[in-house]
């Protein structure tokens, strides 16, 4: 009982100092709504279109939602040392940062919430299976999170933190089958597909809303499930090498 | 409030923290080598020693932020050396900078650290209450830390280290580059705590602040602990010894000459105010006067010295206190340019 009086204080202290900021809401609207325009003017689609983008956009919305923040925040934290206080006090390094992380979760699945909504106003998502698309819409914030968690226990500074990140997210944006099939992509980079998290998480997002998934949705689901906990785990094994020195 | 020391009787008490050997070594630095101590229920136990002596890192392994190389830590009859969580219950920390968070307020920081340990929402509140109100900072309660004086950043980070009533407390450097008020009021705080149970662990580079606070003390040099000892025993060390300064009109460095020639059982040294005489016996001074003033020099002053555990940690470590002070503010300075 007393570890989840700790957990609970240290995702509401989360919450409250960073993710219900003003410049924090105002991204988490913004960014999503942002990308809705860009690929629509780009594309020049009708909103007829827009289930087919609602996939793409909802994980990009999570995965640079999740990143940003977390990677941030907890560089952000070590370097003014407050870190250490959370180091020291008597709960395990895994919950600690269960809830150091599930601000983030949160926060990334509310970014996603954003298309979602917009696309139940503008398009037709009568085909698309919420059973699935929720479930998968967790999950890809989960492993973002843990992703990020990994970017900010590798790096030092707060603006490595951010520039690291992209060296994920973007070659994810591109590589994942967000917007282009991973079958269109030339023959050598489709392994580096596979090496992604994304790539599953988009996977199950595209099936639930067209059936036009690769894999089956349990192989996605069991592999960026694997994906958590090796980012959780490596995250983890970097926090105790590097931090408690 | 006033800086008294509780009365400890030493050596009845049980250990509270059991150190043997503990040893850490970064790259190639030995931080810490091989050192043993124990830590007594109820006493201020002071660690005294020069920057880059191992205070911190002692500090570190002993609290769980860092690991020992070898050696085993026991607190509270937990073992510690594998296991750093097992007593981070019992502990509070205090580091040498404030690392509480600059965004909350000074309530919610504590109310915050409080959670931490698993204490319940009413309970937190009026224990940050209470605290605020000791250390003199409900008037800022509710202003954000990052707005704080480095005295108040002081007071609060050491409220939040008791916030949860800890056996013992972990004071890294408290009094470090905050004012001479402030400083005096967080000694009487670290008396106040003592006096109600609370054992501490004090590292410092002020030998004053030991002196005045600490029951026991050990001096840490280059990682390696050169003595330990109760601060009646330390001085015990310098019993016998009689210390004469002079002051001039003018300065001088012939004045050490003249007194060698003429007494040489005495040893004379050249300090900032003059010159000291040291003698295993007492010194008589008026033929001491009369001898530098028969060769020209005009004696202004000229008192008995009373020897003070500055002097005993130079005897034992060689170092120059002051310079010690000196290189630590400068190094501070440097840190908050």
């Amino acid at each position: 009982m007393k570890k989840w009086i700790a957990f609970w204080n240290i995702l509401l202290k989360d919450v409250r100092s960073y993710y219900l900021k003003p410049p924090n809401i105002s991204w988490g609207l913004l960014f999503p709504l942002v990308w809705i325009t860009m690929f629509f003017i780009r594309s020049g689609m009708g909103m007829d279109k827009l289930p087919d983008l609602l996939p793409g956009l909802a994980a990009l919305s999570i995965l640079f939602g999740t990143t940003s923040v977390l990677s941030v925040t907890v560089t952000f934290e070590k370097k003014g040392r407050s870190f250490e206080r959370l180091l020291l006090s008597p709960i395990s390094l895994e919950l600690l940062m269960l809830a150091k992380t599930s601000g983030a979760i949160i926060f990334g699945t509310i970014n996603a919430l954003v298309p979602i909504f917009a696309a139940m106003f503008l398009a037709d998502l009568s085909a698309l299976n919420w059973y699935i698309f929720i479930p998968a819409i967790v999950l890809i914030a989960i492993s973002s999170t843990f992703l990020g968690l990994f970017i900010a226990v590798s790096v030092k500074e707060v603006f490595e933190a951010q520039t690291f990140s992209n060296f994920f997210r973007f070659p994810m944006i591109f590589l994942c089958g967000l917007f282009f099939p991973i079958a269109s992509l030339p023959i050598f980079l489709r392994p580096l597909s596979y090496a992604l998290p994304l790539t599953y998480g988009t996977d199950i997002l595209h099936g639930s809303m067209n059936g036009s998934n690769l894999m089956p949705f349990w192989m996605d689901f069991l592999v960026l499930s694997g994906f958590c906990v090796v980012l959780f785990y490596f995250s983890l094994r970097n926090i105790n090498k590097k931090w408690i020195t | 409030m006033t800086e008294q020391k509780r009365n400890w009787t030493g050596g009845n008490q049980e250990s509270l923290i059991d150190v043997v050997k503990l040893t850490k070594t970064f790259e190639d630095i030995i931080a810490v080598n091989e050192i043993s101590f124990s830590v007594d229920e109820g006493e201020i136990f002071g660690f005294l020693g020069p920057n880059g002596a191992g205070k911190t890192t002692t500090i570190n392994i002993l609290t769980g932020l860092s690991r020992p190389d070898s050696g085993t830590i026991v607190v509270a009859g937990l073992d510690c050396t594998k296991n750093p969580k097992a007593a981070q219950h019992l502990i509070g920390i205090v580091p040498d900078e404030s690392n509480l968070y600059p965004e909350l307020s000074g309530f919610d920081n504590l109310c915050f650290c409080a959670s931490l340990y698993g204490i319940r929402k009413k309970e937190r509140c009026e224990r940050a209450r209470e605290l605020l109100q000791i250390f003199g900072l409900r008037e800022a309660a509710n202003r954000k830390f990052a707005g704080y004086s480095k005295g108040m950043k002081r007071k609060l980070t050491i409220a939040a280290g008791i916030i949860h009533r800890p056996q013992i407390l972990f004071l890294d450097e408290p009094t470090t580059g905050i004012d001479v008020a402030s400083a005096r009021q967080i000694r009487q705080l670290i008396s106040a705590l003592n006096s109600n149970g609370t054992s501490i662990f004090l590292t410092t580079h002020y030998i004053e602040e030991a002196e005045r606070l600490c029951n026991r003390i050990a001096f840490i040099v280059k990682g390696r602990i050169v003595r330990i000892d109760t601060i009646e025993n330390l001085m015990g060390q310098t019993q016998g010894q009689h210390v004469v300064q002079f002051a001039f009109q003018t300065t001088t460095d012939k004045a050490c000459e003249y007194i060698k020639a003429e007494f040489p059982e005495l040893q004379c040294k050249t300090v900032s105010e003059g010159i000291s005489i040291e003698s295993p016996l007492p010194i008589r001074v008026g033929p001491l006067v009369r001898l530098l003033e028969d060769n020209g020099l005009e004696v202004t002053e000229a008192k008995k010295i009373l020897p003070t555990l500055e002097d005993v940690f130079v005897k034992i470590t060689g170092i120059e206190a002051g310079m010690m002070k000196q290189e630590k503010e400068k190094m501070k300075m440097g840190g908050n340019a």
